[in-house]
This record gives C-alpha cells, sequence and structure tokens, in this order.
C-alpha cells in the first residue's frame, strides 16, 4: 500500500517544492516597487506597483483600456502610445500593429510591462470608462435570434454619448475556461443612465452571444465595462442617412431616440433604412413607424431582401443597398450635403460604402463601427 | 551512491561539444534547431538558453536523482520528475533573465518557454542518469551538451545564410535542404569520434 502511495507523493512534493520556490522567487524578482505612471504630459500621474502589465495595472486604478480578450494578446485592442523607451516591439505585438502604428510608439498594453516609470498617451474619453455591476432586469426576444437584454446599473450611472458601445463581461461557462470581454453598442438613453440596454443576435459558436441567449436569465449579475468608441453624430447641417442591418439596430435606436427627445442638431434630416431578409428577422417596426409619423425630419424605410407573398409586406423589398441607391438618387433632397452612419457586418457596410461613394459622398463623411 | 564512470569532467565536457555531441550524433533537439537556425541572432540567443538550461538541469536533476528518487525507489516515476524539473528551472531562467537583462529577455522571447519541450535538455538529463555521472560530471556534461547544440546551432545558421541564395531545387528549398545540411554536418562530426570515448 505504502509502496502505491510513494510516487505520487514524491511527484508532488518535489512538484509543490519547486512551486513554492517559483512563487519566492517571483516576489523577489517581480518586485519593482512603487513605480509612476504619467499620462497625457502629466494630466494624471498614478502609484502603481510595478511587475505586471500596463493593462492589469491600469485597470486596477480605475482606467479600461478595451479590451476584448482580457489580456491575453489575441485581440490587438487595447493600443495605447507608450513614450517611454520599454524596448523593442514583442512578436507577440507586431501582429497587431502597423508599420506607421510602430513608428508612434503605440504598443498592446496587455503586452508591455511595468518595470519603471512610464510615459503614456491615452484617449481623453478613456477617462469616462468605468467597470458597472449591473442586473439583468428584462431579457426579450426581438426576433429568433435577436435579444433584448436590459441591464440596471447598480451604483453611479452610466454617461455616455448616443451611439458608443460597452462591453459585457463574459464569466467562464461551460467549455469556456476563461472570462472573456465582448463590445455591443448601447440602445438605451443617456437620459436613463441606469440602465443600459444591449441588442445580442446569436453569433452561432460564439462565445459572449452563446452565453447571453442559452444561459444569462433575468435577475443575473453581470458586468459591464464602457463606455468606448467613437460612433455618433457629427454637428453639421448634412442630411443623416443611416443604414442598418439586424442588431446594428442599437446605435440607432439610442442616437434617435435621444435627438428626438432632447431636439439636438435640429437643422439634420434623418433617413433610417433598415434591412432584413423576411419579417421573421424585423423588428421595433411600429416603434420607429410611430416616431417617424409624430416627427417630421425622420424618415423610416424598412426593407425586405426576401420578403414571401404570403407576409403582406408593405415596405420596399430589395437589398439595402439598392433601396439606399433608389432613395439616394430619387427621394432625397441632395442640396445640404450627405452623411453615413453604417452598423451592421462588414459585408453589409462595404457594400453600402460603395453605394454611397458611387453617389458622390467623400469617405470622411461615413461613420461606422464595424463589429466582425 | 553509484560508482562513476572514469572520466575527467574536463574531458567530458569537451567530448560531450565534439565527439558525442548531443544533436549531430544523437539527434535530440532537432525541431527547434531546424526551426530556429533560419536566424543568425536568434540562434545565438536560443543556444545560450539552451546551455544554461540543460547545465543546470543536469545539476539539479542529479541531486533529486540520489536524493529522493533513488532512495524512495520511484525510478519508474524519473521521467515525470525531470520533466517537472527541467519545467521550473526554465521558468525560473525566465524570471531571471526578465529581471535583469531585459534586452536578452527580449531577444530569447518565446524561445525560452519552449525550451521546457526541447528533447535535447531531457536526452542529457537520462544519459546522465543512465551514464551514472557524478555531480560534478553531471554538471560538465550538461554544459557540454549544451555549448555542443549551441556550436551546432550556430554552424547551421551559417551554413543556411551562405546557402541562402544558391541555387536549390525547388522541391528542396527550405526545410528539404536543411536536413541534408544536417546530415552532411553529422558525417563532419563522425570524423571526431573515436578521439575520446565517453559512453
Amino acid at each position: 500500500m505504502s509502496a502505491i502511495l510513494v510516487g505520487p507523493l514524491a511527484v508532488a512534493g518535489i512538484a509543490a517544492a519547486l512551486a513554492l520556490v517559483i512563487a519566492g522567487l517571483d516576489r523577489v524578482l517581480n518586485n519593482y516597487g512603487v513605480l509612476t505612471i504619467r499620462i497625457n504630459g502629466g494630466k494624471m500621474e498614478l502609484s502603481v506597483k510595478g511587475g505586471s502589465p500596463l493593462l492589469s495595472t491600469l485597470a486596477a486604478e480605475g482606467i479600461f483600456v478595451p479590451s476584448a480578450c482580457g489580456g491575453r494578446g489575441s485581440c490587438g485592442a487595447c493600443k495605447c502610445k507608450v513614450l517611454s523607451d520599454v524596448g523593442p516591439h514583442l512578436p507577440t505585438e507586431t501582429p497587431y500593429l502597423s508599420p506607421e502604428e510602430m513608428a508612434r510608439n503605440v504598443r498592446l498594453a496587455c503586452q508591455v510591462k511595468v518595470k519603471k516609470n512610464l510615459d503614456i498617451e491615452l484617449p481623453e474619453e478613456l477617462f469616462r470608462v468605468r467597470k458597472f455591476a449591473a442586473r439583468v432586469e428584462r431579457i426579450r426576444d426581438l426576433t429568433y435570434d435577436i435579444k433584448e437584454v436590459l441591464f440596471a446599473l447598480e451604483g453611479q450611472g452610466i454617461e455616455f454619448d448616443p451611439g458608443q458601445y460597452i462591453q459585457l463581461v463574459v464569466p467562464p461557462y461551460d467549455k469556456v475556461p476563461e472570462s472573456v470581454q465582448r463590445a455591443y453598442s448601447m440602445s438605451s438613453r443617456p437620459s436613463d443612465p441606469h440602465h443600459v440596454e444591449l441588442l445580442i443576435r446569436l453569433v452561432p459558436g460564439g462565445i459572449a452571444t452563446t452565453y447571453v441567449h442559452k444561459h444569462l436569465k433575468e435577475g443575473d449579475s453581470a458586468e459591464l465595462v464602457g463606455p468606448f468608441g467613437d460612433f455618433g453624430v457629427r454637428d453639421t447641417p448634412a442630411t443623416m442617412l443611416c443604414v442598418a442591418g439586424g442588431s446594428g439596430m442599437a446605435p440607432f435606436k439610442s442616437i434617435l431616440y435621444h435627438m428626438q427627445e432632447t431636439g439636438a442638431y435640429p437643422e439634420k434630416e434623418i433617413w433610417y433604412f433598415f434591412g432584413a431578409r423576411t419579417t421573421k428577422d424585423m423588428f421595433y417596426l411600429e416603434e420607429l413607424r410611430e416616431l417617424s409619423a409624430s416627427w417630421p425630419r425622420f424618415h423610416f424605410v424598412p426593407a425586405l431582401s426576401e420578403p414571401r407573398p404570403d407576409e403582406g409586406w408593405q415596405g420596399e423589398t430589395g437589398l439595402i443597398t439598392d433601396v439606399l441607391d433608389r432613395y439616394i438618387r430619387e427621394r432625397i433632397d441632395p442640396h445640404r450635403g450627405f452623411e453615413g452612419y453604417l452598423c451592421g457586418s462588414p459585408g453589409m457596410i462595404n457594400a453600402c460604402v460603395a453605394v454611397m461613394q458611387k453617389n458622390g459622398i467623400g469617405e470622411d463623411n461615413i461613420y461606422y463601427d464595424k463589429f466582425a | 551512491m553509484p560508482e562513476s564512470p572514469l572520466i575527467n569532467p574536463l574531458v567530458l565536457f569537451f567530448a560531450s561539444i565534439l565527439t558525442s555531441n548531443i544533436l549531430l550524433s544523437n539527434f535530440l533537439g532537432t525541431c527547434s534547431f531546424i526551426a530556429i537556425s533560419k536566424d543568425w541572432k536568434s540562434s545565438f540567443g536560443l543556444g545560450l538558453a539552451v546551455t544554461l538550461v540543460i547545465g543546470l538541469c543536469a545539476a539539479i536533476s542529479w541531486a533529486v536523482l540520489y536524493l529522493v528518487i533513488i532512495p524512495l525507489r520511484i525510478e519508474y516515476l524519473s521521467f515525470v520528475i525531470f520533466i517537472i524539473v527541467i519545467a521550473a528551472v526554465v521558468q525560473v531562467l525566465e524570471m531571471v533573465i526578465d529581471r535583469f537583462s531585459p534586452s536578452l529577455y527580449l531577444s530569447l522571447g518565446i524561445f525560452l518557454p519552449l525550451i521546457t519541450v526541447n528533447c535535447a535538455v531531457l536526452g542529457a538529463v537520462l544519459f546522465m542518469q543512465i551514464r551514472k555521472y557524478s555531480l560534478i560530471q553531471s554538471v560538465a556534461f550538461g554544459f557540454g551538451s549544451g555549448a555542443g547544440w549551441w556550436l551546432a546551432i550556430m554552424l547551421l545558421a551559417a551554413i543556411r545564410k551562405r546557402i541562402e541564395n544558391n541555387p536549390v531545387p525547388a522541391g528542396l528549398k527550405g526545410t528539404g535542404i536543411t536536413l541534408i545540411t544536417i546530415g552532411f554536418m553529422a558525417m563532419a562530426f563522425i570524423g571526431f569520434s573515436g578521439m575520446i570515448a565517453v559512453q
């Protein structure tokens, strides 16, 4: 009996002894003392404990650089400018950085270890970014594959511009071993800072969307990090051409209701093209038709690409790009100029950009967040 | 403690570099050898790291072998234990280099953790066990084997640089011509054998 035990115990003992040595050395070797991180030329100075990656060091101080993978170096989102010399770019960084970015000292915050005093630059908006504890107040099916999830924020409310996005923290579940974060545009309005609403379409095999669709229940707690992004209405008199498909509805719901509520940008005419395949994929139809009836400068154009005859579809038919093209050429007054606002799949966005450019709308006047 | 072979550690050191080069006579550690030898600078860093790891692992494994494994009669677990030791040594080395030589750490990059699975390291440790080396002999053998591996990868990197622009038949480009080159190198190293016998 003892012979059976000796082997495993000896292996475990050796492994434990070595682990202790490593842990002890880690405390000694990885101790860089208290260091200073200067942000944006001294606008903010942080005293931090060295030895950890910049991303987690900043997060511990309440500054959340966007990151989808949670710091494993697999998303390339946590770009920030490091002015101090921290050595050449690592092989784990180069795949995510363009030569111009490398020349400007852009680094991945998750790969840069804080070993000395650092001078870094971050976009100002990031200082508004916080981590919110939330509770799922309501989950509603909008279509067979899109859910509207309403989170009630606990504690302080969120301050954001309509069109911005937030990252949902997905905890480990089933066979997903690590926490990940995924970005979703907020469909709620800034006037209600204690709620955040997201529209989430089920992506087969998607980690976060599967979690939301199959696991998340009303009453569950959740964490959100945000707001991020610069997708929002530009302050010009130009006519807005908004195009969305599927869950790309989210930022426009926020933008439109916010504009209607506050009367912002009173000169702007708004055209909203929403594309779906069949009526099964269509949602918020009643709400948006009501909105357009009560708000003269807003025009809603829903379109189905493959309506079945028995659906009794009253609106436009055809691909959203063809409908957009037709409206730009025939229906919309062009003399104030156009601005394009797009949200949807990369394929839809590319096709819409092509249509808009064909109609003389410059690339500088087309805005989008591309979520792959 | 078993009877150690009667070899001067210094002789053993040079023998393991030349006459019984762990790479060119035992063909251990060939995967990173082929992959990294494309680049002279990386080869240098990796060779240095391998040398340090084999030397340290030989010494520590010797202690574990004669102080734990043999007294407890768990020789059947020696492979598992050696691999744990190697992984720990690599981890410690990575931390030390990161702290004291950031530039070396950067140039070694991802190669350092990969040494854990370099079979030359486990091979050297097992030879140490089979041939019943003493502690000093083990250390000499370990560092010698590492230096031999280092020498071999530097030579191969130089040859690959030299033949970079030569008209190699399309089907042999890259790994093909490298394997043939290694074969020639191994034959050349056979010339050293017989000078000193270590096994």
